[in-house]
């Protein structure tokens, strides 16, 4: 499983130690860092109280009382009854054919819920020259702000030289808000009027891409409801434009998914799965108590794993995905 | 679609093969309790809620008489859907305006939940509904472009933005926009505000800091239909807070059942004021309680359904028609009484819509009302004796039948003859039941 950047992302070069993140950048956003400091004590208290209190759950297998907390507490946590049930099912009988207690069940259930969230493929493949990456997902769910925290850590983590393309020309100042992102990522940014064609706004992207002999591209598009079937006609006519442009591309399609996001999940990833294809999810907003447990019932349902997570506005702000660390945190 | 779709068909399946019995029995009640726990955590109604919930319904199932045209399936699906509906609230409620104008109204909520669209949302329909005059107060400071947004979407909907860009804190601008609110004479003023999470303090003491600041008459939350099992802690936290004194649901136009709704009235008791519903400014609306309720059940429309069946299937018409039916007595007269009872229920597409299960169906699915309209006026057209015997209507029976309900004879012998096979049809179901609407209704599913 992908733990640092270099792991997430094929690049087609040998594995070079990541350079360290601009400094400028970096202090450009102090006030921002408490987020993550937060969230890394959070998933450490998470371990140890993990262990603690399951062991204790579970220290007696046959309590129906125990699974039904255990059931709970994944319900809680978005899971969603179905992909609980079967977890939790798996489990049990695991428990009772393998004599699993205490401590060996714990740290099974933690095992089996990483490897339900990890699927099969969770690297992003940016060997293309330039790579396209297209980002897609309800409204709010934080395309704009994935767009601009993952071009910065291309080009400072891994060295890539990153395009913008401000595709959404519907949601009033969107491109404004890409361009402030393009600005302290230190990126350029294609644009288009508003109300104008995104296809032609991919389009020239890629054009210039070329020109400038940009390693990535990374396509930001106009939120929209999965329901909205015009829209997501639009969008998949921009697919359509990326693919004539440049055979094989979009070489990824990411999904936003907004961690507070109920089982309503399910339905965004597969109709824009139905729609774009969809290569892997971005977990957004992982940084309140709300622990995202829906990715992992889209991983199981739709075989879409998950391969960034966000955890907070600035820059360094999104990470690659850890499926360990977030089966752990689905238990907290 | 999902296996949950809709819990009044889980509910009556679960209960069908108790029809007839005359009370639910615990096992009964325990089966239905299952099911309605799965379709409200399905729906996002956090696990919380649903406890306290099926155990308020399950005390009043048990025991409860099955009473009247009602199954047992009918009569689970009747508690729930009451309680539902009184857990959600009854009637639709308004903002609170301020005798002394500017009435202030601050938005708070989540990053993406659409504060920024439901300000500009709200401008606008308060200045459709009630001719108020609008401000927009820009304060959410930390979003790239955030100002900008407001100003365009601001603009859209003809109300003034009070803007200051990026450099002051939001309370100063907030306390600004007031005052040049009063100066100006605005009616209203809608502070729009950063999304931020409930669990960052200081973001949190930022926004009790322009609460403080401007005491507004309305803080209402901003809250994502799609939102999970964390909409709780996200209304305990802003509750807390900042007090909201209502939610405004945005993202509703989408599939999401909005459980997250009842589990925030229910945790706060808080209402429901708006609902967005579209990406355009003006999809926008007042919220309904009761709708909410039966949205959540994903259960069509069925209590009301079953009420106007009952309302409008006369159960002797009913038997009376069956009687002819078994006797080959089926004229047209019979048929257009079938056909007025049906459309005495409203539009067919909506009365079809009602269905649980056939609604998902049959969206799309087009039914020509004029078409009915046609039928309707054929048959109006004919003399008694012609209904009873259509055979009769032949040459000139036919032309006079055209010119009077004003269509042509070849629709005339269409019917004519589609009637006739209708017969036929009937006929060869001989002894059996004609499977007309009113019984299906009544016998539940």
């Amino acid at each position: 499983m992908p733990r640092d950047w270099s792991e997430l992302f094929v690049t087609g070069e040998p594995a070079a130690d990541a350079p360290a993140p601009a400094s400028a950048a970096a202090d450009a956003e102090p006030q921002r860092r408490r987020f993550l400091g937060r969230l890394r004590e959070s998933l450490s208290r998470t371990r140890e109280a993990l262990s603690g209190e399951l062991a204790a759950t579970l220290a007696v297998p046959e309590d129906e009382a125990g699974w039904e907390r255990l059931e709970e507490a994944l319900v809680m946590a978005d899971v969603g009854a179905r992909t609980t049930a079967e977890v939790v099912g798996r489990l049990e009988a695991e428990a009772q054919g393998g004599g699993l207690e205490g401590r060996a069940l714990t740290e099974r259930l933690a095992e089996l819920l990483a490897e339900i969230a990890r699927g099969d493929d969770d690297l992003i493949d940016i060997t293309a020259r330039p790579a396209v990456i297209l980002l897609v997902g309800v409204n709010g769910t934080g395309k704009t702000t994935t767009a601009g925290k993952l071009a910065y850590q291309l080009r400072h983590r891994l060295g890539k030289s990153v395009l913008l393309a401000a595709a959404d020309t519907f949601r009033a100042a969107a491109t404004e808000q890409l361009e402030a992102w393009a600005q302290r990522a230190q990126c350029p940014v294609v644009t288009g009027t508003p109300g104008s064609d995104p296809g032609a706004v991919a389009f020239d992207a890629l054009a210039q891409a070329r020109t400038r002999g940009c390693d990535v591209v990374l396509i930001d598009t106009a939120g929209r409801l999965h329901t909205q079937d015009a829209l997501m006609d639009e969008l998949a006519k921009v697919r359509r434009v990326i693919a004539k442009q440049a055979p094989g591309a979009p070489h990824e399609t990411l999904l936003t998914v907004d961690a507070t996001t109920g089982q309503n999940g399910l339905r965004q990833a597969a109709l824009f799965a139905e729609a774009v294809g969809v290569g892997g999810i971005v977990l957004t907003k992982l940084d309140g108590t709300a622990r995202g447990g829906i990715a992992l019932a889209i991983a199981r349902e739709l075989g879409i794993p998950v391969k960034l997570i966000g955890v907070g506005e600035g820059l360094e702000d999104l990470r690659p995905f850890d499926a360990d660390d977030f089966a752990r945190a689905l238990l907290e | 679609m999902s296996v949950f779709d809709s819990l009044a068909d889980k509910l009556q399946g679960t209960l069908s093969e108790l029809r007839g019995h005359g009370t639910l029995t615990e096992d009964d009640v325990n089966r239905a309790m299952r099911e309605i726990r799965l379709s409200l955590l399905e729906a996002d109604v956090n696990l919380r809620v649903v406890k306290q919930f099926t155990a308020t319904v399950r005390e009043r199932c048990l025991g409860a008489q099955v009473v009247g045209q009602l199954n047992p399936g009918q009569q689970v699906v009747k508690i729930v859907s009451d309680e539902l509906t009184s857990l959600m609230g009854g009637a639709a409620r308004d903002l609170s305006f301020s005798p002394r104008p500017p009435t202030v109204v601050l938005l708070a909520g989540l990053q993406g939940s659409g504060k920024t669209t439901v300000a500009a949302k709200l401008a606008r329909h308060l200045h459709t509904e009630h001719r108020s005059s609008v401000a927009l107060a820009a304060c959410d400071l930390q979003r790239p472009a955030a100002v900008e947004q407001l100003v365009t979407v601001g603009g859209q909907v003809d109300a003034a933005v009070y803007e200051q860009g990026t450099g002051a804190a939001p309370a100063d601008v907030a306390r600004w926009a007031l005052e040049r609110a009063v100066s100006e004479g605005k009616d209203v003023l809608i502070v729009d505000t950063s999304g931020r999470l409930h669990v960052d303090r200081e973001l949190m003491e930022e926004l009790a800091e322009i609460r403080r600041t401007i005491k507004p008459h309305d803080v209402l939350l901003v809250l994502d239909a799609m939102t999970g099992q964390d909409a709780i802690n996200v209304a305990e936290q802003f509750g807390e807070t900042v007090r909201f004194d209502g939610v405004i649901l945005t993202k509703l136009d989408g599939d999401a059942r909005g459980g997250a709704a009842l589990s925030v009235k229910a945790v706060t008791g808080t209402p429901i004021v708006f609902a967005s519903t579209g990406e355009r400014l003006e999809q926008f609306e007042r919220f309904h309680p009761d709708r909410m309720a039966q949205r959540i059940l994903g259960m069509g429309d069925v209590m009301s359904l079953i009420e106007k069946a009952e309302r409008q299937f006369d159960e002797r018409e009913a038997e009376e028609l069956e009687h002819k039916l078994r006797r080959n007595e089926f004229t047209l007269e019979d048929f257009l009484s079938q056909l007025r009872q049906i459309r005495r229920m409203g539009p067919l597409t909506s009365v079809l819509g009602m269905l649980p299960g056939i609604g998902a169906q049959l969206k799309g699915a087009k039914v020509d009302e004029r078409e009915l309209d046609r039928i309707q006026a054929i048959i109006l057209s004919m003399t008694p004796e012609e209904r009873r015997r259509p055979e009769l209507i032949k040459g000139s029976r036919r032309l006079r039948i055209a010119r009077g309900s004003g269509t042509s004879v070849q629709a005339v012998n269409q019917l004519v003859k589609q009637f006739d096979q209708m017969r036929k049809l009937l006929r060869q179901l001989g002894s059996g039941r004609m499977p007309d609407l009113g019984a299906l209704m009544r016998q539940g599913r």
